[in-house]
């Protein structure tokens, strides 16, 4: 077993997940019988290998640049407006579960 | 004339020649979707409204002797990741129950503009994580084929309202699969886009290296106008590319004589059934007859894909996720005394088992400590599958594989084990990881008259060539089956 119930109480504390108990038992059992199908990878030598974490760096990057020009394919003029128009305010507000006129309304954050 | 089997061209053309109405095109669908749809489920919401709007304005076209563009007064469907202002969006999520959009998805907008009529919003699974739309909130989708199967995820109810006739066309999203796996299902076909080639603006976000929108369509030249509309850079996603669109209808029709084709034998190994093999490699042969050069390739890494797969999307989805925490938009739990607990209950009461699970699984392997030995390693093999193709397609135009390894399976079948579920797209993930296009054509029926999908992968931004093999594979089918091309 690779998970515990202690990880498995860590992660979703980090996730902002809660989780029953039950809940918290079917995830031991599905996240160590797909990580040990994960392990599969560790066949690999991928010492020499980069990673990629997107396909856009494979045509778009210029690989003669650095620093931020290597992307500049995915660079636009930085424009006051922006692309769009913001939301107006009460389109912004409207399916917020709770709302002023003006705000998000949430739980007291700061106890006095 | 049967208004609810048209494709793209005869319904707009009917349309534009005043045979009948854009009116009647959409109160027809809507008529058999109330027919068809109670037991089917295609659809979570009609956004009748904005139809009757649309088709309007198209009949207007029409009466004044306008030119309709391409999709003028074609009814089409929507899956429920796309924003639509206005129109109830959940992405088959309880979270989002009550969600309506302030702005349209760019895919959306642009199908509109060409003359689109929205009927409404597809089933899917939650989040468009699954395989055989079971995890949707609002209930599953049932196979038109055949009611006690699946029709494939996530977008499963884009593939069974094109399949039952209850659209002319839908837009899906494929992260892993979704658009190619349920098009073989239901018998229709589906088609990935390069990453890049669509606009994901708007597009409620899964895994946002992987994700693609696409077309469900009846005919390959049909995904190919859907394609052609949709496609191009939109500079509301950074992601999308600057690449020139062709004419993909224009090229449907050049020859596929001397094209080279590559076959893996990965994609034929343990697995696989039977009937699905003898239909694919009939398939292939088919394509050989046609004058297509049929080469061997090999995708060594392919066995490592799909926990390369299961690792980068659930770990870009816990990042996605993290934005639903009930004080913009989505439920909040009730009762709840202080912020944290407001997160977690909300977030506890609105996701579904599916959801939970890959924001955990993504979670830990972000998670300090296990952040190289998973995600950085994923990331890496997914270079060598990346490479793995770029070596095939030196030597081929395209390759061939089934879409799926079975055909459509029984709801529940593999509800009790998520890794039995990951494998329904063991041929289809790989794709997504390195961004190359793919589609399924239909390419005959198991014994049980279940569809099975023939899949065509191509080169980055070379859609015009898998659209071209599918179209020529498809009329050849048909003819010998004894029907007439549509």
């Amino acid at each position: 077993m690779k998970v515990t119930s202690k990880d498995v109480a860590y992660v979703a504390d980090l996730a902002n997940l809660e989780l029953t108990e039950e809940e918290r038992t079917g995830m031991l059992r599905d996240l160590n019988s797909i990580l040990e199908y994960v392990d599969r990878l560790n066949e690999l030598d991928t010492a020499d290998v980069p990673p990629m974490a997107q396909v856009s760096d494979r045509y778009g990057v210029d690989e003669s640049q650095q620093g931020s020009a290597r992307f500049a394919y995915a660079s636009r003029e930085d424009i006051l407006e922006g692309l769009r128009k913001s939301l107006r305010r009460e389109e912004a507000l409207a399916n917020a579960p709770d709302a002023d006129d003006d705000f998000f309304r949430v739980p007291k954050v700061i106890e006095r | 004339m049967d208004l609810t089997s048209l494709t793209i061209d005869a319904a707009r053309s009917a349309v534009q020649e005043r045979t009948t109405t854009a009116l009647a095109l959409t109160e027809a669908h809507y008529a058999h979707i109330k027919k068809e749809d109670g037991q089917i489920g295609a659809f979570l919401t009609l956004s009748k409204e904005r139809a009757l709007e649309q088709a309007d304005r198209v009949d207007r076209m029409a009466a004044e002797g306008k030119t309709l563009p391409p999709l003028g007064g074609v009814p089409v469907g929507i899956k429920d990741v796309m924003s639509t202002r206005g129109v109830r969006t959940t992405a088959g999520s309880k979270i989002l129950e009550k969600y309506i959009p302030p702005f349209d998805c760019t895919a959306v907008a642009r199908m509109e503009a060409a003359g689109a009529v929205v009927l409404g919003k597809m089933n899917c699974d939650e989040f468009a994580m699954g395989s055989s739309n079971e995890n949707s909130a609002y209930g599953p989708v049932r196979n038109p084929r055949d009611l006690n199967r699946v029709p494939g995820g996530s977008s499963g109810g884009s593939a069974a309202a094109v399949a039952a006739d209850m659209a002319v066309v839908t837009l899906g999203s494929d992260t892993g699969g979704s658009i190619r796996q349920p098009a073989a299902f239901c018998g229709v076909v589906g088609l990935m886009p390069t990453y890049g080639r669509v606009s994901r603006y708007g597009l409620i976000a899964f895994a946002s290296s992987l994700d693609h929108i696409g077309p469900l369509a009846k005919t390959v030249k049909d995904a190919a106008i859907v394609l052609g509309t949709i496609a191009g850079r939109d500079p509301m996603d950074a992601t999308s590319a600057d690449v020139p669109v062709p004419d993909y209808v224009a090229e449907l029709d050049k020859p596929v004589r001397g094209m080279k084709l590559g076959v893996a034998k990965e994609y034929f190994g343990d697995g696989l059934d039977d009937e699905v093999r003898q239909a694919v490699e009939a398939a292939i042969d088919k394509l050989k007859g046609l004058g297509c050069e049929i080469v061997p390739v090999s995708l060594p890494h392919t066995r490592y894909a799909i926990p390369t797969y299961y690792v980068i999307a659930t770990a870009e989805a816990s990042a996605n996720l993290a934005r639903f925490d009930g004080v913009r938009y989505g439920h909040r739990a009730r009762g709840v005394k202080t912020l944290a607990e407001m997160y977690r209950r909300s977030r506890d009461e609105g996701f579904g088992a599916e959801v939970k699970r890959r924001i955990m699984l993504g979670t830990y392997a972000l998670s300090a400590g296990y952040y190289d030995a998973y995600y950085v390693k994923a990331q890496k093999v997914r270079t060598l599958l990346t490479r793995d193709f770029d070596e095939a397609f030196r030597k081929v135009d395209a390759i061939v594989t089934p879409t799926s390894p079975t055909a459509a399976f029984r709801l529940g079948e593999k509800s009790n084990s998520p890794l039995a579920m990951y494998l329904a797209d063991i041929y289809t993930v790989t794709a997504d990881l390195a961004g190359i296009p793919g589609i399924s054509v239909p390419c005959g029926e198991t014994t049980e008259k279940l569809p099975i999908g023939l899949q065509i992968l191509g080169k980055h931004f070379d859609e015009a060539t898998i659209l071209r093999v599918a179209h020529a594979y498809e009329r050849a089918h048909n003819a010998s089956l004894g029907m007439t091309n549509r």
